[in-house]
């Protein structure tokens, strides 16, 4: 059920950007069908966010990542650091798209014995780079990376993509500061700001905003985008990785549970779930998905 | 005329925290990969010499615990060596990120303490710290170590950064005892018997170790033969060697500047309770918080001086013979 894209992308001849945005849309999909129906077996995990982030995840491994599964341990390879832990359904339905796990594994999301666990643990699937889950972490995680590796003069980049939520973590402030303090231009913080969080809305639980004059008072790099813009997201990356000397971040405005129509903007649709048959069927149909392939996924053998 | 500068109340000589930070600066040269990070405690800790020897890999934090701990994670995934230097009681800030970012990724990166216990002393009971060993005992994975006097600091020091998985050190700013000569060993996991008895074993850690010693020649004045176990590594605790003197002498006192739920007392009583049962008293903080004073005066007022330990030895060797009278009255 994996598309083939690497056999496409590996292709001698430049593809052309419209091909590209067309090859990452698909991937987005993959990863939005593929959540469903890892949580749809698991009878739990978080949707919302994995649906919000799936099109950021499409574009950093689609495109934007020097980091490949057959060379997944080179010291110079770009590293990505899910912060936002419970979008790990998104993250292992990227990495089967991408050929750094197997697609039917990653459906025993949550599992006793599968190494999908519901949060990433980097010593079950060393590609995830590090465990995620207690949130404010992993983008400190990611910012020891990014001092290290210039620390070791090397090109790659740091990348990580955080909640909004967890921007009510101190140690992300702490982060932050520290990033513009060390000029650590070689890292690039990615805000999946789909506006819920797991009880409510960010406003009700704990006020962001101005959330822009935060970044530009801790002085980073800002960007701020339509998180489902594929277009949008590649030229902003390559903007993010031409900045000097200071951090970048990019400010994605996402819809939680985008591309289903039940669980957009639905903040009971965030936190650790139930689906049914019923709503999985429905939300793989929503998401184009024809018959043949909500069999797969629904009945697929071991899940 | 400009005043003079004030005099800096820093580290004295001859502490642990010196043996640290210039076994550190030394090692520093050979370990290419080795970072030390700072949250603006450096000026007090032995990181100081470090920051001198090799400034482009000291790593400035600032007053950030949390997101010091988490980025020695990130450091270690990329493949250098982080030391993780700041006061005790900020590291249990940090404890929730030594677990995930550190122990549970296994990262081999190294924490260490010093202001440790009643090291702290006029500071007060805010930055006294008698539950880090606790807390970091509790994470699986994460060795534990406490070592005595500045010899034994240095070799500690060298053992860690050899030793590949993640580590908690307590180090020391006050003047320690020099209990060990330049030929002594120090090996993770092992405890060493200092001195010999038959009647009570003395397991310390720590500052604790000198008035262990002590306290064995006060008893021995008392006709009472008290082996003494320099316990330097608290997890994984020896229980070897602990078996062995539950066998040759069957009663324990432990004495630790830490509270007596979850340090090193807990160490020793988990290991016996499960393998070799008999006596044991706890020389330890009795679950409450410091106060101001210096580290001997508050020794004094918290029970942890030689004294201390002698009076609970006897306690202990009483117990002993209770049980084996009561048991000589069954049969």
């Amino acid at each position: 059920m994996t598309l083939n894209i690497r056999s496409i992308s590996e292709e001698a001849a430049p593809t052309p950007a419209q091909d590209l945005e067309k090859l990452l849309a698909a991937a987005a999909l993959f990863v939005r069908r593929h959540a469903i129906a890892s949580i749809y077996h698991a009878g739990s995990g978080h949707p919302g966010g994995a649906m919000s982030a799936a099109d950021l995840l499409a574009c950093l491994f689609g495109a934007e990542l020097n980091f490949w599964p057959n060379a997944s341990d080179d010291p110079d390879r770009d590293r990505f650091v899910l912060s936002k832990g419970h979008a790990a359904p998104a993250l292992y339905a990227i990495g089967a798209h991408y050929g750094f796990c197997d697609s039917r594994a990653a459906l025993g999301l949550r599992k006793l014995g599968s190494t999908f666990q519901g949060h990433p643990h980097v010593l079950d699937l060393p590609w995830v780079q590090a465990s995620t889950g207690s949130l404010g972490q992993g983008f400190s995680v990611a910012l020891g990376m990014a001092m290290g590796l210039k620390l070791k003069r090397s090109s790659a980049r740091v990348y990580t993509l955080v909640g909004d939520g967890e921007l009510q973590a101190g140690e992300v402030w702490e982060a932050a500061m520290c990033a513009t303090h060390h000029q650590l231009d070689n890292l690039c913080v990615i805000v999946d700001f789909n506006k819920l969080q797991s009880d409510n809305r960010n406003d009700a639980i704990m006020r962001l905003e101005p959330l822009t004059a935060k970044w530009r008072a801790f002085d980073w790099a800002i960007a701020e985008i339509d998180g489902h813009d594929i277009a949008q997201i590649l030229s902003t990356f390559r903007r993010a990785g031409a900045t000097h000397h200071r951090p970048s971040v990019i400010i994605a405005h996402t819809t939680k549970g985008k591309g289903v129509p039940f669980m957009e903007n639905n903040p009971s649709w965030h936190g650790s779930v139930k689906l049914t048959r019923e709503q999985a069927e429905e939300a793989l149909l929503a998401l184009g998905a024809n018959r043949n392939e909500i069999t797969e996924f629904l009945d697929a053998d071991g899940c | 005329m400009a005043a003079d500068a004030p005099q800096r109340i820093g580290p004295c000589a001859g502490t642990l925290d010196e043996a640290f930070g210039r076994t550190l600066a030394e090692l520093g040269g050979d370990l290419s990969h080795l970072v030390v990070l700072d949250a603006d405690n450096a000026g007090d800790t032995g990181a100081r010499y470090f920051r001198k020897s090799h400034p482009e890999r000291f790593l400035q934090f600032g007053i950030a615990q949390q997101n010091m701990m988490a980025a020695a994670g990130g450091l270690a995934a990329v493949g250098l060596l982080p030391v993780v230097t700041t006061f005790a009681v900020f590291c249990l800030r940090a404890v929730e990120q030594a677990r995930l970012s550190l122990a549970y990724a296994r990262r081999n990166a190294k924490i260490v303490a010093s202001h440790a216990g009643l090291d702290a002393g006029p500071d007060g009971g805010s930055i006294q710290s008698f539950e880090d060993l606790a807390g970091f005992r509790a994470i699986p994975g994460m060795t534990v170590i406490s070592p005595a006097d500045p010899i034994e600091t240095a070799l500690a020091t060298r053992a860690i950064l050899e030793f590949d998985g993640p580590t908690y050190m307590r180090t020391g700013s006050n003047s320690a005892k020099h209990l060990f000569q330049d030929d002594h060993r120090f090996e993770i996991g092992k405890g060493r018997i200092l001195r010999d008895g038959g009647d009570v074993t003395l397991v310390a850690c720590g500052v604790q170790v000198a008035r262990a010693l002590e306290a064995a020649e006060l008893l021995a004045a008392d006709g009472v033969s008290a082996r003494v176990v320099n316990m330097a590594t608290i997890k994984p605790v020896d229980s070897t060697l602990l078996v062995r003197c539950a066998v040759e002498t069957g009663a324990f006192v432990t004495a630790e500047e830490h509270n007596v739920h979850g340090g090193l007392g807990s160490a020793v009583a988990e290991a016996l309770a499960q393998l070799s049962p008999c006596p044991v008293e706890f020389v330890g903080i009795r679950d409450v918080f410091g106060t101001s004073g210096e580290p001997e005066e508050l020794a004094e007022k918290f029970g942890l001086t030689a004294p201390h330990i002698a009076r609970a030895a006897k306690r202990a060797v009483e117990r002993k013979r209770n049980i084996a009278g009561r048991r000589k009255n069954f049969r």
